[in-house]
């Protein structure tokens, strides 16, 4: 188990998850998000090769309407 | 008529109409309103993912980056960091280069704060990123983001959302005669006679949120922008009368009984 921080709230995971399996477990499409993983903006192509661990913020951003 | 077609960093856009995605009932009336406007381009916000709720729509469902251009925008961004860190998620997301940069300085006006917005505009030209910049109606302030590499000057025409039309036609003016890249007047347009106020003064576009969102009919507002946009446009490219300040007939008086 791993405990990090995702979107400003706590959640905890399985260890040796990576961002990949996390964007599947909230069914989201990586073709419309961005990543900011602890305050660095993580490539797409790394989401399978990163793995979380304790402590880790993780923001996940996609558009919304906005003026 | 020949064409007249606008130009942003290279993007052609068919309409001089860009509309913002903001506070609409629902994302079907934010679609159904872009449609009616025929605007090409629109605006959009990056912020977190609803993780509570996967069903929840978003707006990409309604609106597709392939249909129509976005440009991602700082709204609600009070720093440098905070615009140069949502600009750059942007562009992560999808490539995205052309973006709307504003930096706000004060809450109560939402007025810019012009000093960060020239350092981020700097920053940003030098990643790489085609920056449309929301700015003050400030003529030398405006010539100074032109400077530093702005794609396009966008002078507020009153505070955001405050409806109230363009308060300054004499700095909008200057404006639009001195910048060699697209001026867009942005913010505070309260109606559609204003968007054609801000075509009659040369501008190359007007960008609108709040007064069609707003309205009692947003998709009926849209068409009306829409509308008023060209007309403004037309006229403007026609060239008005001059001012005389006697009257002068219209009919002839020869052949008077």
């Amino acid at each position: 188990m791993a405990k990090i921080q995702l979107n400003g709230k706590k959640i905890s995971i399985k260890s040796n998850f990576s961002i990949y399996e996390l964007l599947k477990k909230y069914k989201l499409n990586n073709k419309k998000i961005a990543i900011e993983y602890n305050g660095v903006i993580i490539p797409k192509a790394k989401f399978k090769n990163k793995f979380l661990k304790n402590n880790d913020r993780l923001e996940i951003v996609h558009f919304i309407g906005g003026g | 008529m020949s064409k007249d077609i606008l130009y942003i960093a290279n993007k052609k856009l068919k309409s001089r109409l860009i509309v913002g995605t903001g506070k609409y009932k629902n994302f079907s009336e934010t679609a159904k309103a872009v449609q009616a406007s025929g605007a090409d381009m629109v605006t959009v916000a990056v912020r977190r993912v609803n993780i509570t709720n996967k069903k929840k729509p978003i707006l990409t469902d309604y609106l597709s980056p392939k249909k129509i251009i976005f440009l991602p925008n700082t709204a609600g961004c009070f720093s440098s960091e905070e615009a140069l860190r949502t600009l750059r998620l942007a562009r992560e997301m999808g490539g995205w280069k052309l973006v709307k940069l504003e930096v706000l300085g004060d809450k109560k006006t939402l007025f810019p704060n012009m000093i960060e917005t020239i350092k981020s505009t700097k920053v940003l030209v030098k990643e790489g990123f085609k920056v449309m910049v929301y700015c003050t109606d400030d003529p030398l302030l405006a010539r100074k983001l032109e400077d530093v590499g702005a794609s396009a000057i966008m002078p507020l025409a009153s505070p955001i959302g405050s409806g109230l039309g363009i308060q300054n036609k004499t700095n909008i003016s200057i404006i639009i005669k001195q910048s060699k890249v697209p001026v867009i007047v942005d913010a505070g347009i309260g109606t559609a006679s204003d968007a054609t106020i801000a075509m009659e003064l040369g501008c190359d576009g007007v960008l609108i949120n709040s007064a069609i969102a707003n309205s009692k009919k947003p998709i009926l507002m849209a068409r009306a922008f829409k509308d008023a946009v060209i007309s403004g446009r037309n006229s403007f490219i026609a060239g008005r009368m001059k001012k005389n300040f006697f009257a002068s007939p219209s009919s002839p008086e020869e052949g008077l009984i």
